[in-house]
């Protein structure tokens, strides 16, 4: 049972980064960005591989930076080639593919069987005990979310927040569009190439198909955050959010696991039934509404 | 201060629905010039404003801005120095973000010296308070509120605010209070007075309303067919009465009229 809230948590923790990622490209900028899926095992692929040549601290920045590249190429689709954002992302998310096979040596997956992770260095030095993954990810976490709060109060954080808010004003307020929303994507992308890094060497493997579905995953676990913390009214709350949901959504993850209460191949379907009432639910409300009051003019 | 030398713009060149928006107009504007722009739709006068604050490029011509040619300077880059409203109180302002947050928003971008990662202090939070008492709307006890949450005119009056934290070199109105119920409208108008005379801002100012645009400003223009047609100075502006300037409203306008009832006959 402990067990199983340890995994638990760290789990919600490290993936919160995607959730992260999808507040600022999704919920800031108004993007669906679409490289998630591909970023997040182009994170993994860069992190296994530089771990499993003894590099592991190292192989995280790389990374970070890795995601960053991915995140600039679909910004630079979209602002400066006129490429729709959702296809943007298709188009990158796509040309990844290729790429995480050409990073993982063309093999379709990196195991680090008696390798050093980030996870084992300071287990050398016997600290921390079992609890020792979930305190090096909260750490991280705590500490990317810290940044992204205090940088969303920044000229540029607050210009990029304005840029997704309300595009009559931006031109007026001196800000430059392509500029916010390429720093916003590569920001967004950083994050989830650091969650794939990190899950990567938690798990100690990559493979090429890690990302599927990872977008949606995302969105259900930042709308469950919202919907719990009464979201979208203040930045603090919001990023929380996306910690909270993660947590909770791990939990009903493992309860199913648990209990098989939904056979487990099942789950990728139940989160995307979540994620399109979720997103649905306001529209369903309105229907619903003049539904019922069509019903009750009628009687 | 501000000039304009033969611009021309051209919408849909080449099509049969060509229209020449501005048609070599020349202007010049002076500093500390309170301008009033008056014109039938149609005339130009919001595209004299895009052109002036660079939504598009012009056709032909050339933009001066304190003696620094800006005709093919960006938008985003002419905003830091060119402040401007719209008639929609909803383009002014983000409304997910707190009143204080769209105040540090126009605070720091317009600030010279401040980087990207520059935030607002205490002291600034003081300033914006200060500021926020000046509008008589009770907004300084609510900096935390979300934008959205308020009424048209206080989000216009917050919207002149942040248009004139730094005091700008010039201020574009393209009919900022035409959207706002009589009150409200008069309110903006007052308050727009106040902080363009008390900054000394060089402002163009467009209105439908006559007598407002003979009584504000020391300067009216009259814009027709995308060329400005009168040019009136205080002196003028004393002699003329509201009658007479609809006269020659009429009597400037009364091509485009006819080729409406032109059109309408069809």
């Amino acid at each position: 049972m402990l067990y199983i809230i340890q995994t638990t948590l760290t789990l919600g923790f490290v993936y919160s980064l995607v959730a992260l990622a999808l507040f600022i490209s999704y919920r800031i900028l108004d993007i669906a960005d679409l490289t998630t899926d591909g970023c997040y095992v182009l994170g993994m692929a860069v992190s296994v591989t530089a771990a499993y040549y003894g590099h592991p601290i190292f192989g995280i920045f790389l990374a970070i930076i890795a995601g960053m590249a991915a995140g600039y190429c679909t910004a630079f689709l979209q602002t400066r080639m006129g490429v729709p954002s959702i296809l943007a992302g298709i188009v990158t998310n796509t040309g990844l593919y290729t790429i995480n096979l050409m990073v993982m040596g063309w093999s379709s997956n990196v195991a680090l069987l008696k390798k050093e992770t980030i996870f084992m260095l300071f287990k050398h030095l016997g600290i921390g005990g079992p609890w020792m993954d979930l305190a090096i990810v909260a750490v991280i976490v705590i500490g990317c979310m810290a940044l992204l709060r205090y940088f969303l109060s920044t000229r540029l954080g607050l210009s990029i927040r304005a840029t997704g808010d309300n595009k009559d004003m931006v031109a007026a307020s001196s800000i430059n569009p392509r500029f916010t929303i390429t720093v916003g994507l590569v920001i967004a992308n950083a994050l989830t190439g650091l969650c794939g890094a990190l899950v990567g060497q938690l798990q100690k493997s990559a493979d090429i198909n890690a990302g599927t579905g990872i977008v949606v995953i995302g969105l259900a676990c930042l709308i469950i955050g919202e919907t719990v913390m009464n979201g979208k009214k203040n930045m603090t709350r919001n990023i929380l959010a996306c910690l909270i949901g993660n947590i909770i959504y791990r939990f009903i993850y493992a309860i199913i696991l648990q209990t098989r209460l939904i056979p487990i191949d099942f789950l990728k379907l139940v989160t995307a039934l979540i994620v399109a009432l979720a997103i649905a639910s306001p529209s369903l409300k309105e229907n619903f509404s003049l539904y019922a009051r069509r019903r009750k003019e009628s009687l | 201060m501000l000039k304009l030398e033969k611009c021309t713009k051209i919408f849909e060149k080449g099509t049969i629905n060509e229209k020449v928006a501005l048609n070599q107009v020349d202007l010049k504007v002076n500093k500390g010039d309170f301008i009033t722009l008056l014109g039938s739709n149609g005339a130009g006068k919001s595209t004299l404003f895009n052109a002036i604050a660079g939504t598009f490029l012009v056709d032909e011509g050339k933009i001066l801005l304190d003696n620094e040619n800006i005709t093919y300077v960006a938008d985003y880059k002419r905003a830091k120095v060119i402040g401007r409203m719209f008639q929609d109180p909803l383009k002014g302002t983000a409304p997910h973000m707190t009143i204080e947050e769209n105040l540090a928003l126009a605070y720091l971008r317009a600030g010279q010296k401040t980087a990207s990662f520059s935030r607002i202090s205490k002291k600034d939070e003081e300033y914006f308070r200060e500021k926020l008492s000046m509008l008589n709307m009770g907004l300084e006890d609510r900096m935390h509120t979300l934008v959205g949450t308020l009424s048209g005119g206080q989000r216009q009056a917050l919207t002149l605010l942040m248009a004139t934290i730094v005091t700008p070199k010039l201020l574009l109105l393209d009919e900022h209070t035409a959207a706002l119920d009589p009150q409200a409208a008069e309110k903006i108008t007052a308050l727009t007075k106040r902080i363009v005379e008390e900054n000394e801002i060089t402002c163009l100012m467009i209105t439908h309303h006559m007598k407002q645009a003979l009584s504000i400003g020391n300067r009216t223009l009259f814009m027709s067919n995308g060329r400005i047609v009168m040019d009136l100075n205080e002196e003028e502006r004393k002699q003329i009465s509201v009658n007479e300037l609809l006269e020659r409203f009429k009597e400037s306008s009364k091509e485009e009229f006819d080729n409406d009832r032109m059109m309408l006959s069809e």
